[in-house]
């Protein structure tokens, strides 16, 4: 079967590559693109760790057929940092302990990245309204959610 | 194993495609169908999407409402007009899936999911359908029966009346995770009252049978009476009356039987 040729933006970079008939947007972003930011959980979505952008919205790569993107923008993790410096967000997760073992976090990132897009200052029940997509499994969510109120506060140590 | 992905400009052209093949999909929002691909289904060798802006607008001006099948669950709660509906449509998924969910797809999501549906099974909604024979109305209930068949039909819109205020139409979702999660019982509740009776009362239930169902014997016990608590406590007790759910990883069939009438109790009377 012939492959399709696909292109689209990524982290405001143009890029083009070939892919199977029914690849989902997960695995062009990770295997074809080398992006390892969105992270693979459990392909039905139910976990949010492949969380990405697209156009500017919160959607799940893994349930995104990956020819659909075709001249869209999508942002990932990798994406979001400025130069050498973490984003904000980052920064928040690192000083509120918010990474565990880490897997959610790329997801967690992003919808929150997708909440203060929106809302720059939200309520906590907002914050925790934008992460119940995403599934924390050492069940971390109170640092999670004080380190985005406290990016959007901008409470973040230096 | 790769799928053919077939993309049409028009909707009547998908439909045409999709009909003409029994292993075809329509890719709606992406959460059924990527899923099932996701977890290598062999029986889809091809997904067809249409492009066709007919598919994702709302009309929500008047008194009767209509939905393009691809509008995401997003999209309905960004509009002021379809107020009722936002509870349903808050009860799906985290916002990434509301993202992507669509109207149209959820009408075909298997139990613990489909709770929008609920939600347009009580409204007494029309799906309008395009198969290889053209265009059609049909029924909510109908289409629900015979949803297995439907997969070579593509849903084009679902039109609702909408309900006379916020104490007509009423919704419940339980679930064991809050916000989202999987339903252990989903209830919805069109009431319309005439001269202080209800009249056409319509009570739909998710997670209490295969597909959505109505609970007849409970709207009967509604039926020509005022909403007070006798008649609540009669349509309570026989809520579970027709229902055959199953067990699964949120609750037993026995469970569910048990519960609903104490949620349709509270649901009636407007507790939280």
């Amino acid at each position: 079967m012939s492959k399709i040729p696909l292109q689209f933006r990524h982290n405001g970079r143009d890029v083009a590559i070939f892919v199977d008939g029914g690849t989902n947007l997960l695995v062009a972003l990770r295997e074809l693109i080398g992006d390892m930011t969105p992270k693979f959980g459990c392909g039905q979505g139910g976990c949010g760790t492949c969380s990405v952008l697209i156009d500017g919205e919160l959607h799940l790569s893994c349930l995104t057929l990956a020819e659909t993107v075709a001249g869209r923008s999508i942002e990932t993790l990798d994406g979001i940092k400025q130069g050498p410096n973490l984003h904000p967000l980052q920064r928040a997760f690192a000083d509120n302990f918010a990474a565990q073992c880490g897997y959610c976090t790329p997801g967690m990132l992003m919808a929150a990245k997708a909440l203060l897009d929106r809302n720059p200052s939200p309520s906590r029940d907002e914050v925790v309204e934008a992460i119940s997509g995403n599934i924390c499994r050492c069940t971390g969510y109170e640092p999670i959610i004080n380190a985005i109120l406290a990016a959007a506060g901008g409470r973040v140590s230096a | 194993m790769a799928v053919t992905v077939k993309t049409f400009t028009s909707a009547s052209e998908a439909a045409g495609a999709l009909s003409s093949d029994r292993n075809a999909r329509y890719l709606g929002g992406g959460t059924l169908v990527m899923r099932a691909l996701n977890e290598g289904d062999v029986s889809i060798s091809t997904v067809v999407r249409a492009q066709d802006r007919a598919l994702t607008r709302i009309d929500a001006s008047g008194p009767r409402i209509t939905l393009g099948a691809g509008v995401t669950f997003a999209r309905v709660l960004a509009e002021r007009d379809l107020a009722f509906l936002h509870a349903p449509a808050r009860s799906i998924g985290g916002p990434a899936v509301r993202n992507m969910g669509t109207v149209g797809g959820n009408l075909f999501a298997p139990n613990p999911y489909g709770d929008f549906t609920v939600a347009l099974l009580a409204l007494d909604a029309t799906i309008a359908v395009a198969g290889g024979f053209g265009a059609r109305d049909i029924p909510i209930e109908e289409f629900l029966q015979a949803r297995e068949r439907q997969t070579g039909t593509l849903v084009l819109s679902v039109s609702c009346t909408r309900p006379a205020n916020s104490e007509a139409f009423r919704y419940r979702k339980i679930a064991r995770i809050k916000p989202k999660g999987g339903s252990v019982v989903t209830l919805a509740a069109h009431l319309p009252l005439s001269g202080g009776r209800i009249a056409g009362a319509r009570i739909a239930l998710g997670s209490m049978a295969p597909t959505q169902i109505r609970a007849r014997a409970a709207e009967r016990a509604l039926e020509g009476r005022s909403l007070d608590a006798a008649t609540i406590a009669a349509a309570a007790s026989a809520a579970s009356e027709g229902t055959s759910p199953s067990d699964n990883a949120l609750g037993s069939a026995w469970y569910r039987r048990e519960i609903v009438g104490v949620h349709l109790r509270r649901l009636l009377s407007g507790q939280e």
